[in-house]
């Protein structure tokens, strides 16, 4: 690393002046994303603590109105999601062994993956809606016995519409990155911006995870 | 990466050397760059850390002028100029926005940005970046705040409790997600610092070397990156129960208000620790340096910050005493509330112990100082009896409350900020203020604020309740105590912005340490460089130790490249102590 050829210059120019190496700037990003991941966590932990009171008050409400999400679906989606993970993470191993033509195939793979899980959440909330399980005020389905039924889909909205927020966020990352890796801006030695939006996609993926059996698969 | 036999020649080739500080330089960061687009898009920490100031000294102005605009209106029972319904209002942006856009960004992102990177020795924040988005993000929720005052008003109280806040009208939306959006710009502040002090500290710099300015800081932001998520989720739920009725808090619509109380108090308590906590770090800064003795106890003052943090989390259900919950649950909230005591009481006692046998200097900055000793015991003992079930049941709600918080968060948090300013104005700006001028303003605040809320802890345990307009003439005295007591204090105020404005345009060049402090931000120029340092600082001794003579902490690694070179980064401490 003491060399001072050209070739080495080139590779440390996307140190920033207040860094003193590589190194440091990579460890400090992947651990600001971790960072926010917590923040992340925290604030869906608050729906989620939302989901608990409720459900722990109203057993009977959640084990009814779930029967109204269509679970198939949800498992096609859950699928996907894992799906577009691994690829993430493939994304990210060429990046680490300079495959930038692999790096680019697995991004597209990825936010191909994303896309699919956004229309699906789209087929399923105009179905919903269409039956009249609206959120809040525009609730007028009449399917369901339980008085508070609203307030499990108000649940159900804000959850998943949070997490269909984060999804679009990421798309919109990781078209970022594909336009930079065209760019030829990643190497074997800078992959940082991959790696800490890769960090972010697993985060999406395991709240889906979560969100999945507890409110589509609890009968 | 290079071996160990390779790195133990690379050792040879580090040089310590002694740094003097350059005087009254010409090139600093404040003339570097000039222009407004410059200061608009700058990502050094130090401009952004003056833009905040600037904001939040504007809105410190806008919630002390609407505070005089209260007592005013109650120095007569009866109505005086305001109807119940603007009072109200009134009192919510007072409270919304000292809380908000004072208290909870002060500190951090005026002092911290400005002297967080300094006292790492590093050129910037982790992510210079991201600090002046943090800052766009504060002026946008600001914009979000005064278009809900203008259009309409909110007259909640800053709590915005449910169900009174999904229905009564005004823009109560606007003014949450104005709180919403200030959230993430306090997220990223935490973040940034959290990044920073683990990752960016200089040669040398280890743990236990660390200033407690920092680890007070570094408490905050876990505290910020903890409880800030919950309150994004807790307005956003508000917002959404306002704009779609999703009735999760509305009873009306089969919700829990309760629930709310427990969303809104778990991000609010631990935020009044966001508030105070990095003012318990400039009082450790302050008092080692102006008692010339190193700080005592200095583990047990910064463990003590984290320990605050910690218990912070576990106490907000004392907000909700009266508001049904189970007895048991009061009962435990009650204990965790006095556990907070111990930590804060240790600090107390160690920064005592650390005046105790020093050569005290009583300059504007230690004066203040003074006062938060003085003024936070009142303020942290009356939260003490206020943490006692039974008394609470008494209290809840009066005046007693709002003489508490106020004695804590002006009496220790305001004190805390206007000692931090005064302290590293010089380095700041290179320029000294005066010194007669900052006592008698110190004076002023002092008998103001006791004038203004002692009489307020005695009319609230005679059973005056808080928020209310108008009130039965027993209360006029002390009433009218308190409200000439407010307007003493905006005239110390007043004499600071002045005399603060006159040292800008007229004041004397400081030196770089004109307090002779051994802490590493005055080991560089007054005004400091762009970088901060003309050399890589190496760090052999603690941040308070005054027996040791300043030039052994004057120290920097020889090199033009300003450690830019990967030999001159790996493990420099030890070879750095040899030498020394």
């Amino acid at each position: 690393m003491s060399s001072t050829s050209a070739t080495e210059e080139k590779r440390l120019d996307h140190v920033q002046h207040h860094f003193v190496d590589g190194e440091q700037q990579f460890e400090s990003a992947k651990m600001g994303m971790w960072v926010f991941i917590v923040t992340e966590v925290l604030m869906f932990g608050g729906l989620f603590l939302a989901y608990i009171a409720y459900r722990s008050w109203y057993p009977e409400l959640f084990l009814e109105a779930s029967t109204e999400l269509d679970a198939f679906w949800g498992m096609v989606n859950t699928f996907v999601l894992i799906g577009s993970s691994l690829t993430v993470a493939m994304a990210i191993r060429s990046a680490q062994l300079n495959q930038i033509k692999g790096l680019i195939i697995n991004l597209y793979i990825t936010i191909g993956l994303a896309i699919t899980f956004m229309v699906i959440k789209y087929f399923e909330y105009s179905e919903k809606i269409a039956k009249g399980i609206a959120p809040g005020n525009y609730y007028t389905y009449d399917g369901l016995e339980h008085e508070k039924a609203n307030i499990f889909f108000s649940i159900y909205y804000m959850m998943t519409g949070l997490h269909g927020i984060h999804v679009i966020i990421g798309i919109g990352l990781m078209i970022w990155l594909v336009v930079k890796a065209k760019k030829k801006v990643f190497h074997s030695g800078y992959y940082t911006p991959v790696e800490i939006t890769g960090l972010y996609w697993h985060l999406v993926d395991v709240i889906w995870i979560f969100l999945f059996p507890l409110l589509y698969l609890i009968d | 990466m290079a071996t160990s036999e390779a790195s133990n020649t690379t050792y040879k080739k580090v040089q310590v050397r002694r740094y003097k500080p350059e005087e009254n330089p010409e090139k600093h960061y404040l003339n570097e760059e000039k222009g407004l687009w410059a200061w608009l898009t700058t990502v050094d920490h130090k401009k952004i850390g003056l833009m905040y100031l600037g904001s939040i000294a504007l809105f410190f102005l806008v919630g002390g002028i609407l505070a005089l605009v209260l007592r005013t209106e109650l120095w007569t029972p009866a109505r005086s100029f305001l109807d119940a319904d603007l009072y109200n209002q009134v009192f919510t942006l007072h409270g919304a926005i000292m809380i908000f856009f004072f208290l909870v960004p002060s500190v951090p992102t005026v002092l911290g940005n400005f002297v967080l990177p300094l006292q790492l020795g590093a050129k910037d924040v982790a992510f210079p970046r991201l600090n002046l988005a943090s800052y766009y993000i504060y002026v946008i929720g600001a914009l979000f705040t005064l278009t809900a005052i203008l259009t309409g008003g909110v007259d909640t109280g800053w709590t915005f409790y449910t169900p009174y806040s999904a229905t009564t009208g005004g823009s109560v939306m606007m003014m949450t997600l104005g709180i919403f959006i200030l959230g993430f710009s306090s997220i990223l502040t935490g973040v940034n610092f959290i990044v920073t002090i683990h990752k960016m500290r200089s040669p040398g710099l280890t743990w236990s070397k660390l200033p407690l300015n920092l680890w007070a800081l570094y408490a905050t932001s876990i505290i910020q990156i903890l409880a800030t998520p919950v309150l994004a989720i807790t307005v956003l739920l508000l917002t959404m129960e306002r704009a779609l009725g999703i009735g999760i808090f509305d009873p009306n619509l089969g919700g829990d208000p309760v629930l709310y109380q427990h969303f809104f108090w778990f991000y609010s308590h631990p935020a009044v620790y966001i508030m105070i906590v990095p003012g318990f770090g400039i009082v450790s800064e302050i008092i080692s340096t102006f008692s010339k003795k190193i700080i005592f106890g200095y583990w047990a003052i910064a463990l003590s910050s984290l320990a605050i943090a910690f218990i912070g989390f576990l106490v907000w259900g004392h907000h909700m005493f009266t508001a049904g919950q189970s007895s048991l649950a009061n009962m435990v909230f009650s204990f965790l509330t006095f556990m907070v005591g111990i930590p804060t009481g240790i600090k107390i006692f160690n920064w005592l112990a650390t005046m105790y046998k020093g050569s005290i200097d009583l300059k504007a900055p230690m004066l203040y100082i003074m006062i938060f000793l003085f003024l936070f015991t009142i303020g942290g003992f009356t939260g003490i009896m206020l943490g006692a079930l039974s008394v609470d049941i008494h209290l809840h709600d009066t005046y007693y409350v709002v003489a508490h918080f106020h004695y804590v968060m002006v009496g220790g948090m305001v004190m805390a900020f206007l000692g931090g300013i005064h302290y590293w104005w010089p380095k700041m700006f290179g320029k000294m203020y005066s010194e007669l001028w900052a006592r008698i303003a110190a004076v002023f605040i002092f008998i103001g604020f006791n004038m203004t809320f002692l009489p307020q802890f005695i009319m609230g345990s005679q059973g005056m309740p808080r928020r209310y307009f108008n009130y039965i003439e027993q209360f006029q005295a002390f009433h009218q105590t308190s409200t000439v007591g407010a307007y003493i204090m905006g005239v110390g105020f007043l004499i600071i912005a002045f005399y603060l404005i006159h040292s800008l345009m007229k004041g004397k060049r400081a030196g770089s340490n004109p307090w002779g402090s051994r802490a590493l931000e005055w080991q560089t120029a007054s005004p400091p460089p762009l970088h901060n340092f003309e050399h890589v600082p190496v760090i052999i001794n603690g941040p308070y130790d005054y027996h040791k003579p300043m030039s052994e902490f004057q120290l920097g690694i020889a090199s033009k490249h300003n450690g830019h070179h990967a030999e001159e980064t790996v493990n420099v401490p030890e070879s750095a102590q040899e030498k020394a």
